[in-house]
């Protein structure tokens, strides 16, 4: 455990969670009409725990013959599975949301070790979610009249579902809750780097008895992705991940019935007046880029603060990054965890090297990183300008990028100079102005005085290139709707 | 048939999370369709309805406050103790209403479902009831609605088990809290639903259980200032009017008698009932480009 804070300061024991309360496979297949089938051809790729990089398992890459028995099996179990009244649609959902709260523990440590996240975070924030995703959706799936989309919604029909590594369990649960409790079948496809939760799911699905077909998992890469969302067969595509991949994704589906939501890049801006609580700001911009090590598409990654209050803001800023504990994700002290993927973390660097290069200034407190696995320190940029490259593109990785303003009027007019418009923050202790500026950010969350909230009863999704649809509520039924 | 003697139940009152017998100290018989004798129930007494409205009213606070989600889990909670203990309810279903078990069983397992019906409702009641209001002026402006509070319910008096279900989840699962009425000639599932709802997670108060003379208790529950709604579904034409006027005193929201199937898919007027609805304007200044008001 590296420790940030000065060395006099109360040293931590370690309080690893126990890895005891998951069984990892050596191996795992794709999951494909309620069975598990090796790939055709039988390739196989290696997951890895990101903090260590030791090997956790191996699984299958989906091929587009796999694929396509994916599809067809979804589009047999949809006939049926469309045609359940919605009340027992709904108490399926309901078994999975139950069977996940009893299991959850085990799945935040899963989570933890194939993708590097804290479990504070997996078990505190992924799971709690998860398990409330499909709870909410589950009371859905009998009310669908109610839901302002006129008598009867019809579903869609098969989905195709490819979701990113950051939230693994957390995005399949954004995508398949709502796609079951409309009535439709799906094939997802977990992220390369991130198969294992999903395929954990597979196994929760066999629990709660769901029909088979349903439900089918199918694990790759980018390859199987672009199969799947290809695939004749599919009668509706969502996607999270980069924007670029999304661009893609709406050239693929151009001239076909396929129903499009994306939910893709951010780069949000979070902005501090000057009658801000300082303090809670703080707290606030902490959680807005180095939860989840920053790998969050809505991550307040532009630091948008008052030129009055810059200097006292950046002050207690830097006091409360070095107070952050980097190292073993599984330690139930641990703030900052593993970048996901050695790819990421050039990437990170890249981006980071390009910010001194064009000549803003880094900061980062003094740590220690641990030698195996993927490290980036906490890092801000002060004296960035809205050319900088680390002002304009999304990093997805821990690193800050700092900006002032005078007026209420350029906070706003910095804000939106973004290709992108996911999230946005406001602090700020005047309710009136924090609703003029909200009603002018071209951003599809927004969080006054709190940052980085989420709840399966709240609208999640983008303006602009950070894509469009929306996830969570009411709001992300449309999605899965023939509506 | 074993020689075994049986251990007949005690039927109580839910009270505040309890199982008290009457204060008034007495009991009615209960029997089956065909007049055999089945058990003694409490005959609560106007005494008993007024320390149900306190004990409602003790946990107004804390049901409304919850979450919403957590109310869910809750009543969904409900359901899974209840699906354990299908075949007591099937039996007393049966018994109660002179039913035959297969419909028994379709009315418990209707009444199963209605928990986890409502269940579902409670996150979503708020976003199909409530909403931004474009005013016509720089004012953000929200409608939310929110529980009324103490809601007195006179169970149907036919339908013992789904009717009952289907009268008291609607008004918990927005947040209030309910003083229930069981049906006059059987009650006995209403008792018994009050031994699961203490399993349950709903937290003491949240629903109380008087069987009784519907007559001699209603009137002190419509008449009564710390109740805020009233629900007649059990209350006969006559017996409704008197209670509506009496209702009228501090303006209780009431729900008037109708005809309903139970076993139809219910819609969500049994919960708007007993909603308010609060309208909150603030001003949202402008950024407009000659300087600004916020």
């Amino acid at each position: 455990m590296a420790d940030m804070a000065s060395p006099k300061a109360f040293a931590y024991a370690p309080a690893p969670e126990s890895r005891a309360v998951v069984d990892i496979a050596p191996s795992y297949g794709l999951f494909i009409d309620g069975e598990f089938a090796e790939a055709t051809g039988g390739k196989v790729f290696k997951t890895i725990s990101p903090s260590t990089e030791e090997v956790l398992s191996e699984v299958a890459q989906g091929s587009a013959e796999d694929v396509d028995r994916a599809v067809k099996a979804a589009r047999k179990a949809f006939e049926k599975w469309s045609a359940l009244p919605g009340a027992e649609r709904a108490k399926y959902l309901f078994r999975i949301a139950r069977i996940i709260q009893e299991r959850s523990r085990e799945l935040a440590v899963l989570e933890t070790l194939d993708n590097g996240k804290p479990i504070k975070e997996t078990r505190d924030a992924d799971l709690p979610l998860v398990a409330a995703h499909f709870f909410y959706y589950a009371g859905w799936a009998d009310k669908l009249d109610h839901a302002g989309y006129g008598a009867n919604p019809r579903p869609l029909g098969v989905a195709g579902q490819v979701i990113p590594w950051n939230f693994p369990l957390l995005m399949l649960a954004w995508k398949i809750a709502p796609a079951l409790a409309t009535g439709n079948t799906v094939v997802l496809k977990p992220a390369e780097t991130t198969p294992l939760s999903a395929l954990f799911f597979a196994d929760i699905c066999r629990q709660a008895g769901l029909p088979k077909g349903v439900v089918n998992i199918v694990t790759g890469d980018g390859t199987t992705g672009a199969a799947l969302v290809a695939h004749e067969g599919v009668n509706k595509v969502a996607f999270t991940g980069s924007t670029a991949v999304g661009k893609a994704i709406a050239r693929t589906v151009a001239g076909t019935d396929k129903k499009l939501t994306l939910e893709l890049g951010g780069k949000g801006a979070n902005i501090v007046f000057d009658d801000a609580p300082i303090d809670q700001a703080v707290e606030g911009i902490v959680n807005g880029i180095f939860f989840n090590q920053g790998q969050v598409c809505c991550a307040g990654s532009r630091l948008l603060v008052q030129e009055s209050i810059q200097d006292e803001l950046l002050d207690a800023l830097k006091r409360r990054l070095s107070t952050l504990r980097l190292g073993d994700p599984l330690d139930k002290n641990t703030d900052i965890g593993a970048i996901n993927s050695a790819e990421q973390l050039a990437r990170i660097t890249e981006l980071a090297d390009s910010g001194e290069a064009e000549g803003a200034e880094r900061w980062a407190p003094a740590c220690d990183l641990p030698e195996n696995g993927f490290w980036f320190r906490p890092t801000l940029f002060t004296g960035v300008t809205q050319a900088h490259r680390i002002a304009r593109e999304e990093i997805f990785g821990p690193v800050l990028s700092v900006l002032s303003f005078r007026t209420p009027g350029e906070a706003v007019a910095k804000a939106n100079n973004s290709q992108y418009g996911l999230s946005a923050g406001i602090w700020t202790e005047k309710g009136s102005r924090m609703l003029a500026v909200a009603s002018k950010l071209r951003a599809g969350v927004i969080w006054a005085n709190t940052f980085n909230k989420f709840d399966p009863t709240s609208p999640f999704g983008g303006f602009k290139e950070s894509g469009f649809g929306r996830e969570g509520g009411r709001h992300g039924l449309e999605a899965y709707l023939d509506v | 048939m074993s020689d075994r003697l049986s251990v007949f139940k005690t039927y109580k009152l839910f009270v505040g999370g309890k199982f008290p017998r009457s204060e008034s100290g007495r009991v009615y018989e209960v029997t089956d369709s065909k007049g055999n004798w089945l058990a003694n129930a409490p005959l609560s007494s106007r005494k008993d309805a007024r320390d149900a409205v306190v004990a409602a009213r003790k946990a107004v606070g804390g049901w409304s406050g919850a979450t919403a989600y957590n109310r869910g889990q809750v009543l969904y909670r409900v359901a899974e103790m209840l699906e354990g203990r299908r075949d007591q309810f099937v039996a007393e279903v049966a018994e109660a209403e002179g039913l035959t078990k297969a419909k028994a069983v379709a009315q418990v397992d209707a009444a199963i479902d209605r928990w986890v019906w409502y269940a579902g409702w409670t996150d979503k009641i708020g976003q199909i009831t409530g909403g931004t209001n474009p005013v016509a002026g720089p004012f953000f402006n929200v409608s939310s609605t929110e529980p009324t509070g103490v809601v007195a319910v006179l169970a149907p008096q036919e339908s013992s088990f789904l009717g009952l279900v289907s009268v008291i989840a609607p008004a918990i699962a927005t947040g209030n809290t309910v003083v229930v009425v069981a049906s006059e000639k059987a009650p006995l599932p209403a008792l018994s639903l009050g031994e699961v709802l203490a399993t349950s997670d709903v937290p003491g108060g949240v629903v109380n259980v008087l069987s009784g003379r519907t007559a001699e208790i209603a009137p002190s529950l419509a008449a009564h200032q710390d109740v805020n709604a009233i629900d007649l579904a059990g209350a006969d034409a006559g017996l409704a009017k008197e209670l509506e006027i009496a209702a009228a005193d501090n303006l209780k929201r009431v729900l008037r008698p109708q005809a309903v199937d139970w076993a139809a898919a219910p819609g969500t007027d049994r919960m708007t009932a007993f909603l308010e609805t609060r309208t909150v304007w603030h001003p949202t200044g402008s950024l407009g480009a000659g300087g600004s008001s916020y």
